[in-house]
């Protein structure tokens, strides 16, 4: 079946996804997507006419607490910072926003 | 030391009478494991010196006897947070991701006095049908190891399976429990949505996610579930309904009798011919003990697995966003820049799976498609739980199989990801509506000798019609006495 999703649009999902897929997969992952959503067209042939979208099971309706800071614990905070990728000095460490290539200094 | 001839009540017997103590217990347990996990693969982490080591408190201290799981060794499945036991979702994200603070059903279980032997393999971030998605490697079907033992909590499934433990916990989003409790002839009970907390569980598809057990037999599976459920502050969606002893209110007097059962015809229409043999013995066998039993419709059948594959990967997509290599994760190497950090830490931490859920629940979510695609499948999802509602009106539960086929081999259906989601097509139905269903050894197909699982959906906080009638079951067929040989033919 002839998909209708096209690899431009699998580029610009994967934009917004914050994913990038080298070109020679691109075409492959495109097929798959596509056939895929040709069987998500299944559902156009119920008739949802009035039907309220349903996007949650629980049996609670606005639950509410308290809006109160919790203290941690330096052991915690150590604990956390050590599943950080890159740290100093107890901060997480992250490149500059801007291209360091393209900085100019 | 093999869990084949016992159960919960029996071995605490043993611990509390001192026939065996905790400590001996879980070195003959990690002895069980190390003799055939390099053949069924169940385990990504064995926690042996902590749990060694927590034994040897339990025995110091005595084992507590209200506590049936004081001291008896159980596994995790390793989406579920354990305080400094690395946790991963099969995912490179998280190799090496070490937990600050355990999931409210395992801190539940350690201040019950269990013993977790370690965290099973499933699918990255337990989307698939088969293990095959883990990152690190497929886990084995231990009744035929060159079949896949289901997903995705198949490292649970086959750990119970291979008799290395009782009880595992699992995670059901659209059928990980049920599916591989079916493949390998284990009991898997997915409770009611909001019944147990998803707190420190690696979200998936929040609407959806709920924590249950794979066990040996129903009535540990009763047990342990209680011993999870309940309100919890850390999830609001978590029910404040009491928590009935779903265990104790199962007994010898226990009866199908007069018990209304309704069978989808949909149910029926691609089942495999060796699975609805056994389907229909399993059915004449519940009438035969004077369960009533009709057929009815779930019209919307068919449209559940296009339907939940778009919502539960638009859920998907928004709740791993969080994974961007800054706080922890993983973090691609020589990156440029900010952006570069979150688009290279993604494409290169995530398997190709995970990639495409993201990429299916982005474009379903995105500006122009939305309301074809999300706002049509949540009206869908309406409709899906509304069949269920009206056949609830005049039936007690609704049984059919949990899956189309048996286990099917590994690498049959990797590469074809429609085919692959099509096996969900009886189980994501009850996951759309929140309903309790479990799946219980029905028997073996007469084609391949694989196990058969039965589901048995029950209403809506109603998983005590659901074990009595499974206990029932049980207790008259001996389809849960029969284990896997291993590396042997069955």
């Amino acid at each position: 079946m002839a998909s209708k999703i096209t690899e431009q649009q699998v580029e610009h999902v994967a934009e917004l996804a914050k994913l990038e897929f080298p070109k020679d997969e691109l075409g492959k992952f495109t097929t798959q997507l596509g056939s895929i959503i040709d069987m998500f067209e299944d559902l156009t042939a119920v008739d949802t006419d009035g039907v309220e979208p349903m996007t949650s099971a629980t049996d609670r309706v606005n639950v509410m607490r308290e809006d109160k800071a919790v203290r941690s614990s330096k052991e915690e905070r150590e604990a956390i910072l050590k599943n950080a990728p890159d740290t100093d000095g107890g901060y997480i460490k992250v490149p500059a926003i801007i291209d360091e290539s393209e900085d100019g200094e | 030391m093999d869990f084949y001839q016992t159960d919960l009540t029996q071995l605490h017997d043993d611990l509390v009478n001192k026939k065996i103590s905790a400590t001996e217990l879980a070195k003959e347990t990690f002895d069980h494991i190390k003799d055939n996990d390099d053949q069924v693969k169940a385990f990504i982490t064995l926690n042996e010196d902590a749990a060694i080591k927590r034994a040897q408190e339990i025995d110091a201290a005595g084992i507590a006897g209200d506590q049936l799981v004081s001291g008896v060794p159980l596994a995790v499945k390793d989406n579920i947070l354990t305080k400094g036991l690395t946790t991963t979702a099969a995912s490179k994200m998280l190799a090496n991701f070490n937990p600050v603070y355990d999931a409210t059903v395992v801190d539940k279980l350690n201040r019950a006095g269990f013993i977790n032997v370690g965290k099973t393999n499933l699918d990255e971030f337990a989307m698939g049908s088969s293990t095959e998605s883990s990152a690190f490697f497929t886990s084995h079907n231990p009744w035929d190891l060159t079949r896949v033992p289901g997903g995705s909590s198949g490292g649970s499934a086959a750990a119970v399976a291979a008799g290395d433990v009782l009880g595992a916990l699992g995670t059901d989003t659209g059928g990980s429990i049920r599916m591989p409790a079916s493949f390998n002839g284990v009991v898997g009970m997915k409770p009611t949505y909001g019944r147990v907390s998803r707190w420190g569980i690696i979200a998936f598809g929040s609407s959806f996610d709920q924590v249950g057990w794979l066990t040996r037999t129903v009535k540990d599976n009763a047990y342990l579930t209680a011993l999870i459920a309940g309100n919890d502050e850390h999830d609001m969606t978590s029910s404040l309904k009491e928590v009935p002893d779903w265990a104790a209110n199962l007994n010898d007097s226990t009866s199908v009798k007069g018990l209304r059962i309704a069978v989808p015809k949909e149910y029926f229409d691609d089942l495999d011919e060796d699975v609805h043999d056994v389907i229909k013995a399993a059915l004449d066998h519940l009438e035969s003990l004077g369960a009533i039993i009709d057929e009815v419709s779930l019209p919307h059948t068919k449209y559940g697995v296009p339907a939940y594959y778009i919502l539960a990967s638009s859920e998907a997509s928004s709740n791993l966003q969080r994974y961007d290599g800054i706080r922890y994760g993983f973090r691609a190497k020589d990156v440029k820049n900010l952006e570069d950090v979150y688009v290279r830490s993604r494409s290169e931490g995530f398997g190709e799976e995970v990639k495409r859920r993201i990429m299916l629940g982005t474009f379903s979510l995105s500006a122009g498609f939305y309301d074809a695609y999300f706002n049509k499948a949540a009206k869908v999802r309406r409709l899906i739980a509304q069949d269920f509602d009206d056949v609830f009106k005049n039936h007690d539960l609704i049984l059919g199989a949990t899956g189309a086929s048996t286990a099917f081999k590994i690498g049959a259906e990797i590469d074809d990801p429609k085919k692959m989601y099509m096996n969900d097509v009886l189980t994501v139905p009850v996951n759309m509506a929140g309903l309790p269903s479990m799946s219980v050894p029905a028997g073996f197909s007469a084609k391949n000798g694989m196990p058969v699982g039965l589901q048995i959906i029950g209403k809506p906080f109603d998983e005590q019609t659901i074990y009595n009638a499974g206990y029932v079951f049980e207790q008259t067929t001996d389809f849960h006495k029969q284990a896997p040989k291993l590396g042997g033919q069955n």
